[in-house]
């Protein structure tokens, strides 16, 4: 694997810069280069954030991404402004929750996933992302599911460590979604799922 | 060496300065680079060391000279307007040949410029700054690991010349996390300090730390001082990494972060069929010019494309030492935008002519 690469985007407290550290910590326990960049701009004031994130076997060149392997977007805006910078083939997986729009791409995979409202129904915001994470774990290399669980461990505080066992469930339920073909029912099918 | 472990470089930064014998810290806020700050005021205690948040940059600066004069190991770290405001302070300790490191995590500028980041400090850290004839090693770290580990060189050099040694890094470095392995123990080469003034308990004569000579024959004799460690520095410890040079037909120089981009180039561009290599300096000062020197006098070698975060500073130095031998081409961006890979290669194939 070289240079692969991943963006989240999304606003601030939906946990984006969180579920970056817990990619790379992942990556990490496959035995593979990493490395983990913030937004750190002044557009953080204004709420949005993102982070990228470089998987590689070998030593990684830019820890900054122009064009990306993954993008994985929770709001509508990053969606639209990082959804152009794909690479073809690439993966988009949005919170079809929180998304409303799809990709103007017929050249990507692409997996809605309302993740918002799977973690509403598991009753914890925060595993939103982490379902999203399931479905970047089961679509791609970045990492096993096993490496993902330690990096729970490993980032998150003690006092969150009782919840991973439901992170986990949640994490399941993004892997079990697969890529969906981006016709015009598709489409209605995906803006029908977002809860306003 | 311990497992790797994901960390920020900020912080890192500041564990490796803990690890070198740091135990006196006085800094100022300021992004990208305050997370040094934070590490240092929750880890300081448990070391019995000091962090001082200081009223202002000039503040923190001289209370570096206060502890560096008494002996201690000292660093500061700061932000490109926050090491404007610094720059006198650097002057003196170089006059009064004090140990110090100083860390410069550069953002944008002029002016108060904005916060991401750049490498427009360049000309500021290697040409001086301050007032007088004086040098700082300065030191241009490429990853987190290489901050770690150029961290701890710099307070062995800073005690080995009596110099203050500069790590110049960016809000890429400063910001990014990478996973970084920590030796078990650090090789720490401690230096007698018979300069430093520690209060004299009436058993000695007193000392001075002091850099005002009014006699202008002993201010001549400190100036030939500091020039002849200067040529020592040179001598000993110009550190440079150079990548697939041999054979190469274009040679990029690049540091720190505008390295790390350049690398993915040189892989693409063997895509293209166009051998480039690279030639990155790891010390800004002193500056690896031979290394330079002798790829510019290679036949394989037609020219070279220097890549920086800035108008061309760097550049000075790679022309003075390819000496108009070959042409010696630009790219930078400035304003916190980074250079893009494809930008690189379209400026490579307009250089290779395909």
């Amino acid at each position: 694997m070289t240079d692969f690469s991943i963006i989240i985007a999304g606003f601030g407290g939906q946990g984006i810069l969180s579920a970056g550290i817990i990619v790379a910590t992942a990556a990490l326990f496959e035995g593979r280069e990493v490395s983990w960049f913030p937004s750190y701009g002044p557009e953080m004031r204004g709420g949005t954030a993102n982070c990228s994130v470089v998987i590689s076997d070998q030593v990684i060149g830019s820890p900054v991404i122009n064009d990306t392997d993954v993008l994985i977007a929770l709001t509508g805006p990053s969606m639209k402004k990082f959804a152009r910078h794909v690479k073809s083939g690439g993966l988009i997986i949005i919170d079809s929750s929180l998304v409303k729009d799809v990709p103007e791409r017929d050249d990507i995979l692409f997996f809605p996933i309302p993740a918002s409202k799977i973690a509403s129904e598991m009753g914890n915001m925060t595993f939103a992302a982490i379902t999203l994470l399931g479905c970047l774990g089961a679509h791609t290399e970045s990492y096993q599911r096993e490496s993902f669980e330690k990096a729970l461990y490993e980032a998150l505080p003690q006092r969150h460590h009782h919840l991973i066992p439901e992170e986990m469930k949640a994490y399941d339920q993004g892997a079990a979604f697969q890529e969906v073909v981006l016709t015009p029912e598709a489409i209605k099918a995906v803006t029908c799922k977002t809860v306003r | 060496m311990s497992s790797r472990v994901l960390m920020k470089g900020n912080e890192v930064i500041a564990e490796a300065a803990i690890r070198a014998g740091c135990r006196h810290y006085f800094g100022y806020p300021i992004t990208p680079q305050t997370e040094i700050m934070n590490y240092m005021a929750r880890r300081m205690k448990d070391v019995d060391g000091t962090m001082v948040q200081a009223e202002s940059e000039i503040a923190a600066i001289n209370m570096v000279y206060g502890a560096a004069a008494a002996g201690a190991r000292v660093m500061t770290t700061s932000s490109s307007p926050g090491i404007s405001l610094k720059q006198e302070g650097f002057s003196y300790i170089a006059g009064a040949e004090l140990p110090a490191v100083v860390v410069n995590i550069v953002r944008c500028g002029p002016g108060l410029g904005g916060i991401l980041p750049a490498q427009g400090d360049y000309f500021q850290a290697t040409k001086g700054g301050g007032h007088g004839d004086y040098k700082n090693i300065v030191l241009a770290p490429a990853s987190v690991q290489e901050l770690y580990e150029l961290t701890v060189e710099a307070f062995n050099l800073a005690d080995k010349y009596r110099m203050l040694v500069m790590i110049l890094g960016d809000g890429t470095l400063g910001q990014m996390m990478e996973p970084v392995s920590y030796r078990d123990a650090e090789q720490i080469e401690t230096v007698e300090k018979p300069w430093h003034v520690c209060g004299t308990k009436d058993k000695r004569q007193h000392r001075t730390v002091q850099s005002i000579y009014i006699d202008p024959d002993d201010l001549e004799a400190l100036n030939d001082k500091l020039q002849a460690k200067y040529r020592t520095v040179e001598k000993q410890d110009t550190m440079v990494e150079m990548i697939g040079c041999e054979d190469a037909e274009i040679i990029i120089t690049a540091f720190g972060t505008s390295s790390r981009i350049s690398r993915n180039v040189l892989r693409l561009a063997d895509d293209l069929g166009i051998k480039v290599g690279m030639i990155r300096p790891i010390t800004l000062w002193p500056f690896p010019s031979e290394a330079i020197m002798e790829a510019a006098a290679a036949d394989s070698v037609k020219s070279f494309l220097d890549i920086e975060l800035n108008a061309g500073q760097m550049l000075e130095d790679v022309r003075l030492a390819v000496n108009g031998r070959k042409p010696v081409h630009f790219l930078g961006r400035t304003g916190g935008n980074l250079p893009t890979q494809k930008e690189i290669i379209e400026k490579i194939r307009t250089i290779a002519g395909r």
